[in-house]
């Protein structure tokens, strides 16, 4: 091992590194809100047996839970482009990381959902509150606690899966890395210190998850 | 008043109620006594709303529960309820569980909600609960909490499920005085329970339900110490030994 580190070139790019990482969260927070909202129809699509809406929710939850993200990015980026719909990078890998997030999230909202015993219903419609009453103070609150970490999970996720936009040359993290070693060919520094942007970006995540989680949520569950 | 008369309730193929009659007049305890699956808890329900009914007719202050054009919620805001499993609402303080009904179902101010919250805490021996998470309380605790969320929304009537059915034995007692006091009050009160020797005490009318119809109805000195019908004879040598 006589390897020589050398770590001017990497600290001369930072700033190039930085836009990366600012367009991979980004993307990240973008997949995460439009991949919620959708999540929710799925996950009473899915609930509520409604045909055709049923069907199209548990294909997509299937699709999305059971193939590799690689597949879906090549099908947003790629597989689009066949049938003549070009998608940016950006929004080839965004399409794909929604679809990915709606799915799973699907099923954690539906696990939410399920989870609130039917107790919880019948005591708040006894009080006289409607079911929107019943929904707006008894249900979602309790729902959100529940989901509100595996939701934190899956943003990191997302942040994770979005280097996949290294194969379609997309300028994230992952990609700007890709392009800044291929010019100096200090592969391995600049791959350290992406690592390190990235468990930097993660961590952020979870901390501020976490220290927002204790002003949201006093009692317990 | 609440008047019940041949209701009848399906599960399925499954025939729970097969022609219930009873009423209970303002003022008055009815407790209601059987085996588990005998229908008195489904009763409960019914009268609430929350289940439907396949035949008969539930009419409370002569309005009638099952009536499609009937306002359900309206209707619920006069029967207070209290369940077997304590639903106390985890994510609220004790405080916020009793002044949350009134506030939003009855549109009173935070304030004025928060008042008769206090007032009915107090009123269950809750006064020292106020900023407490449910989940950090005892069971009977949390039933005296249900108690007094349901009495906050000031109901004619209060319909309680086995409601010391779930409880530790030691914790029995302290729920037990709670429904005494309401009694005391004058509340009207529809009890099902198991607790043999409450429903002897404070009862007006017993109701002993058997497989789906009432069996044996009428004050406790005669349902209870003086049982008529060989079932009830049968049941009450069971639970009394």
């Amino acid at each position: 091992m006589n390897y020589e580190f050398h770590w001017n070139i990497v600290l001369q790019k930072m700033p190039e590194l930085l836009h990366g990482a600012f367009v991979t969260l980004h993307v990240s927070v973008l997949s995460m809100v439009l991949g919620i909202v959708i999540a929710v129809f799925l996950a009473i699509a899915k609930m509520n047996q409604v045909k055709p809406f049923n069907y199209v929710a548990i294909t997509w939850i299937e699709i999305a839970r059971n193939t590799p993200a690689l597949f879906q990015i090549y099908m947003a980026y790629f597989g689009l482009g066949a049938f003549g719909i070009h998608l940016s990078p950006y929004m080839a890998v965004l399409s794909a990381l929604v679809f990915i997030n709606a799915g799973y999230l699907a099923e954690t909202f539906r696990g939410g959902f399920q989870s609130i015993p039917d107790a919880q219903y019948n005591a708040s419609k006894s009080l006289g509150m409607t079911n929107v009453q019943t929904y707006r103070y008894i249900i979602l609150p309790q729902m959100f606690r529940r989901i509100y970490h595996p939701m934190t999970n899956q943003f990191v996720w997302a942040i994770l899966m979005s280097s996949l936009g290294i194969l379609v040359g997309m300028n994230e993290l992952s990609g700007e890395t890709q392009r800044l070693q291929s010019l100096s060919f200090r592969t391995l520094e600049f791959f350290i210190v992406t690592a390190v942007l990235y468990y930097i970006i993660t961590k952020f995540v979870l901390l501020s998850s976490a220290l927002i989680s204790k002003r949201l949520f006093r009692g317990e569950i | 008043m609440i008047q019940v008369q041949n209701v009848r309730k399906s599960f399925g193929d499954l025939e729970v109620l097969k022609g219930i009659d009873v009423e209970v007049q303002k003022g008055e305890v009815l407790s209601v006594i059987g085996g588990s699956g005998s229908g008195k808890s489904t009763l409960l329900y019914c009268i609430n709303a929350i289940e439907k009914i396949q035949g008969g007719k539930i009419l409370v202050d002569n309005i009638d529960v099952h009536d499609k054009a009937t306002n359900k919620d309206q209707l619920r805001q006069k029967l207070g309820m209290v369940f077997q499993q304590w639903n106390s609402f985890p994510h609220m303080t004790v405080l916020e569980n009793v002044a949350l009904a009134p506030q939003v179902v009855k549109k009173m101010s935070k304030a004025e909600a928060i008042e008769i919250a206090k007032k009915e805490l107090e009123h269950v021996g809750l006064g020292d609960k106020f900023d407490v998470y449910p989940t950090k309380m005892s069971g009977g605790q949390q039933q005296r909490l249900a108690i007094a969320r349901a009495l906050a929304m000031r109901p004619d009537y209060m319909l309680f499920d086995e409601v010391t059915s779930a409880l530790d034995p030691e914790l029995v007692g302290e729920v037990l005085d709670t429904l005494r006091v309401l009694r005391e009050e004058g509340m009207t009160m529809i009890c099902v329970t198991h607790e043999i020797a409450f429903a002897r005490e404070v009862s007006d009318q017993v109701a002993f339900f058997h497989q789906g119809v009432i069996e044996e109805i009428g004050p406790p000195e005669q349902v209870i110490s003086n049982p008529q019908k060989e079932t009830t004879q049968s049941f009450l040598s069971k639970v009394l030994s």
